[in-house]
């Protein structure tokens, strides 16, 4: 009883000693913000990744990729078919973009990633069509432009996110509206001035713009000489010259773009469009076969995918899988089998990837294929996200620990303070280690009540981080998380129970253990000579 | 061969160590427990200390009026034994704590320093036996060998025909916590705690958490009634800054009593305080031999002091002297 009388009464008058874990508090609420931000950060990430990748890839080392996906497909399925729910194939080849920004009328070029997807398939083997703009290619993707009825803000950011300009006239309206207005420009100059060519139009007809955000779809019509593509010899199909192409009512085909490839946000965190779905967009890129030749063709933009990891966004181009197969001369001419470059697969189970990953990789000669779970395509990233959290974790735990060395210290002050009381308390027959028990218990009270502080400020200032947030770009005038930097709208949080019970106890732990060397010294002192002391 | 007898003949043996004749060492031996005080030279105005000049002694005797003696009765063990003659009180009555051939010696680096050399001593149950001396000759130091405080070099403690001096640890703990009190010159009260806290701290020391809880009722009107008795009433509350000298000795008799002991072990208890108080915290002390028939063991350099015990035990150069 005396033992947490004691600890009580020194608790409540040794203010010195609450000085010292002030530290404690401090480390422990620290500790848990950056968990809480750090795994929400992970969390947000990995969540996007898993959107962006299938569970298992099993790609073709060669540009060229592997013949008949249907062949490998039935392989893959003799290996694992029990534990695959689906799997789509795709070709990815490096290209280039280039598309008219609006207010310029500037060619832009960006280098891309051609990615050619099934467009069946693509959308069971991953969250694919989470991230598309149009909410009926996000039940069923189709590579043909919608009417209208875009998504006005980011959907996935919520209702607060904000809205993007001209998002609302996107569509197969705004495509007739920028072919009547390229009609009309085409009919005037040929009033004018007949003989300019068709191919030196675009130039002039940019500046006449009267929407300066929007690109001009117009003054991509092709001319007649890039309308002939570049194919295959043995392609049988090539498109008659007499065809007349009338951009109010036809499209080329249909491509969804990465939304930063044409957006850019700026500091309001709003999306400024250069181009809309709609537009048409040209896209240059190496056929098979060797040495790989350069291909250009005309696509018109029928959607935009927003991951949100700005380095996929900013770099990813889909389009139909046979479009580009043909174009790229991937079909075998006489059997018609294509080629494709990897073959994505989801699994029943997402936590049994590795285990079929090595089953696969047993079976797929590793010179020719490469098999990767999402996990290894991006473990860069990730590795490098745990490794910051770690040393995060490690420098913060040093700071408590700091903070024992401070209670060892204030702990053997009040040790040498109290060394009568205790000889009192041993003459009356305190045992030694009831005189351990009160310094132990001390420390551990200290612990307490500095663990209990830093765990409610802690979690206070993560259910609050956002307003926290805005107070301090409000006094500070500038931006504590931009969200053109980290795409996300709000500070993103994950309060991990485990985590949080890890670093309480922790920070506990070394409260008692800074405590034990005094506590063995108080119960070690002679009590006559403790009574003597003076 | 009883106890009495072995300690002669150890006491025969030591002295012959000493180089003394046996009968000589035979009558030290008788002498240390029988020495009649009468001889003791007895200065009426023996020296005191006054470092408790700030309080004014009349207002000290306000309390001693405080002090109901009847009330004495209530929480007496054993009716009070003998009749006024301390000697004649004393006589025939059982031995409860002795010293054999105890020795003591403290290191100074690598010097070492006798303090006790070879003390016997015996004291009876309910005996008031008075150990004066030099400062520095050992009287302390005998005290908290008797209290189990330290250990002797050698020689033994017993208390109740049993050595206790080489008990484990925590045997002695609660030895020291059910069987002895003790008071000292400084008082040694708890600052952090109450006065009726630092008089139930023994209690709570003896008590688990739980078990102290479900009787604390019980407890504090024991402590209560222990204040009250020392004149304490109107102080329960008030932390040991807040009291006197002479209160803070009289919460500190009061911590001594809570248990019940039966050896009353008493570190110069007047030494801090002036001649009025000092004289009313004896006269506790006396009511509380006489009442409760309490065995005190007091050590004190004021022989003005020691002279109102039963008996006086003189110590010089770590040996009990005889008068």
């Amino acid at each position: 009883m005396y033992k947490q009388l004691l600890c009580w009464r020194y608790l409540r008058t040794r203010w010195i000693a609450i000085a010292s874990i002030i530290s404690v508090t401090l480390g422990v609420a620290t500790m848990i913000v950056v968990n809480s931000v750090m795994s929400g950060f992970s969390h947000e990430m990995q969540k996007r990744m898993r959107g962006i990748y299938a569970d298992l890839l099993v790609e073709a080392q060669s540009m060229d990729g592997m013949h008949d996906a249907r062949w490998h497909k039935e392989q893959i399925r003799q290996i694992a078919g029990d534990q695959i729910e689906a799997m789509s194939a795709t070709v990815v080849v490096p290209a280039m973009l280039s598309y008219r920004a609006g207010a310029s009328g500037q060619w832009i070029n960006r280098q891309i990633n051609f990615i050619g997807v099934e467009e069946d398939s693509v959308g069971a083997v991953s969250d694919f069509g989470k991230y598309l703009q149009h909410p009926a290619n996000r039940e069923q993707l189709r590579f043909a432009l919608r009417d209208g009825g875009y998504d006005l803000r980011d959907h996935n950011a919520g209702p607060d996110s904000p809205e993007r300009p001209g998002m609302d006239k996107a569509g197969w309206g705004w495509r007739r509206f920028w072919a009547q207005r390229q009609k009309e420009v085409e009919e005037l100059r040929a009033k004018t001035n007949p003989p300019i060519a068709t191919a030196d139009a675009a130039p002039t007809a940019a500046p006449n713009a009267a929407n300066p955000n929007a690109a001009e779809p117009a003054a991509n019509q092709p001319p007649p000489a890039e309308a002939a593509l570049p194919v295959d010899p043995f392609q049988a199909h090539l498109p008659l010259p007499e065809q007349v192409f009338d951009p109010a009512k036809e499209q080329y085909a249909g491509v969804v773009l990465g939304m930063s490839l044409v957006s850019f946000r700026g500091h309001d965190g709003a999306d400024h469009l250069a181009a809309l779905p709609g537009d048409d967009v040209k896209i240059t890129f190496p056929t098979a076969g060797s040495p790989p030749k350069g291909v250009s063709d005309t696509f018109t933009i029928v959607d935009y995918y927003e991951s949100k990891m700005s380095e996929y966004d900013s770099s990813v181009v889909f389009v139909p899988i046979q479009k580009l197969q043909e174009m790229r001369g991937m079909i075998d001419p006489s059997t018609h089998v294509a080629n494709v470059n990897a073959i994505q697969i989801k699994l029943k189970d997402a936590s049994q990837s590795i285990a079929v990953r090595d089953k696969l990789r047993k079976a797929f000669p590793p010179e020719l294929y490469g098999v990767y779970t999402w996990r290894d395509k991006q473990s860069t990233l990730l590795d490098a996200v745990e490794m910051e959290t770690a040393v995060l974790n490690i420098l913060l735990f040093m700071i408590i620990a700091v903070a024992g060395f401070g209670i060892l210290a204030i702990f053997f002050m009040i040790v040498v303070e109290k060394t009568k009381d205790i000889g009192i308390l041993k003459s009356l027959g305190a045992s030694a280690r009831g005189i351990m028990a009160i310094f132990l218990g001390y420390g551990l009270s200290l612990g307490l009540v500095g663990c209990g502080a830093g765990l409610i400020i802690g979690l206070l200032f993560v259910h609050y981080i956002n307003s926290i947030k805005t107070v301090l770009e409000w006094v500070t005038g500038r931006r504590v998380f931009d969200p053109a930097v980290y795409y996300f709208q709000q500070i993103p949080t994950i309060i991990q129970p485990w985590t949080v019970a890890w670093i309480v106890v922790g920070a506990l732990v070394i409260a008692v253990l800074a405590s034990v060397l005094p506590a063995r010294r108080a119960a070690r002192l002679h009590p006559v000579k403790a009574l003597r002391y003076e | 061969m009883n106890d009495f007898q072995r300690l002669v003949e150890r006491e025969r043996q030591l002295a012959q160590e000493r180089g003394a004749s046996p009968a000589a060492a035979g009558d030290t031996a008788r002498g240390t427990f029988a020495a009649p005080r009468e001889l003791n030279p007895a200065p009426a105005e023996a020296p005191h200390m006054r470092l408790e000049s700030w309080r004014e002694p009349a207002d000290d005797m306000e309390y001693l009026n405080d002090i109901r003696i009847p009330s004495l009765a209530t929480l007496r063990r054993e009716p009070a034994a003998g009749g006024k003659n301390p000697a004649a009180r004393r006589e025939g009555k059982p031995r409860q704590l002795a010293a054999v051939g105890l020795r003591k010696s403290y290191r100074k680096g690598s010097v070492e320093i006798p303090v006790l050399r070879g003390v016997d001593l015996e004291v009876g149950t309910g005996e008031f036996v008075a150990i004066v001396g030099q400062s520095g000759c050992g009287k302390s130091t005998l005290l908290h060998l008797l209290g189990t405080l330290d250990a002797p070099d050698s020689g033994e403690v017993r208390f109740e025909n049993q050595r206790i001096d080489n008990r484990p640890a925590r045997a002695r703990d609660h030895l020291r916590n059910e069987k002895f009190g003790m008071i000292f010159q400084f008082y040694h009260l708890l600052p952090e705690l109450t006065t009726l806290e630092n008089v139930l701290m023994p209690l709570m020391i003896r008590q688990s958490f739980l078990g102290y809880r479900v009787q604390r009722k019980k407890h504090v009107a024991a402590a209560s009634g222990l204040l009250e008795l020392v004149g304490l009433a109107h102080r329960l509350k008030h932390k040991p800054r807040e009291l006197s000298g002479g209160e803070m000795q009289r919460a500190a008799i009061a911590r001594a009593l809570i248990t019940q002991p039966q050896v009353l072990l008493a570190d110069e208890p007047t030494g801090n305080l002036d001649h009025s108080t000092g004289q009313e915290i004896l006269k506790i002390l006396r009511t509380l031999n006489h009442d409760r028939n309490l065995t005190i063991v007091m050590v004190t350099h004021d022989l003005g002091i020691a002279q109102q015990a039963d008996r006086i035990v003189r110590l010089a150069e770590g040996r009990v002297v005889r008068q």
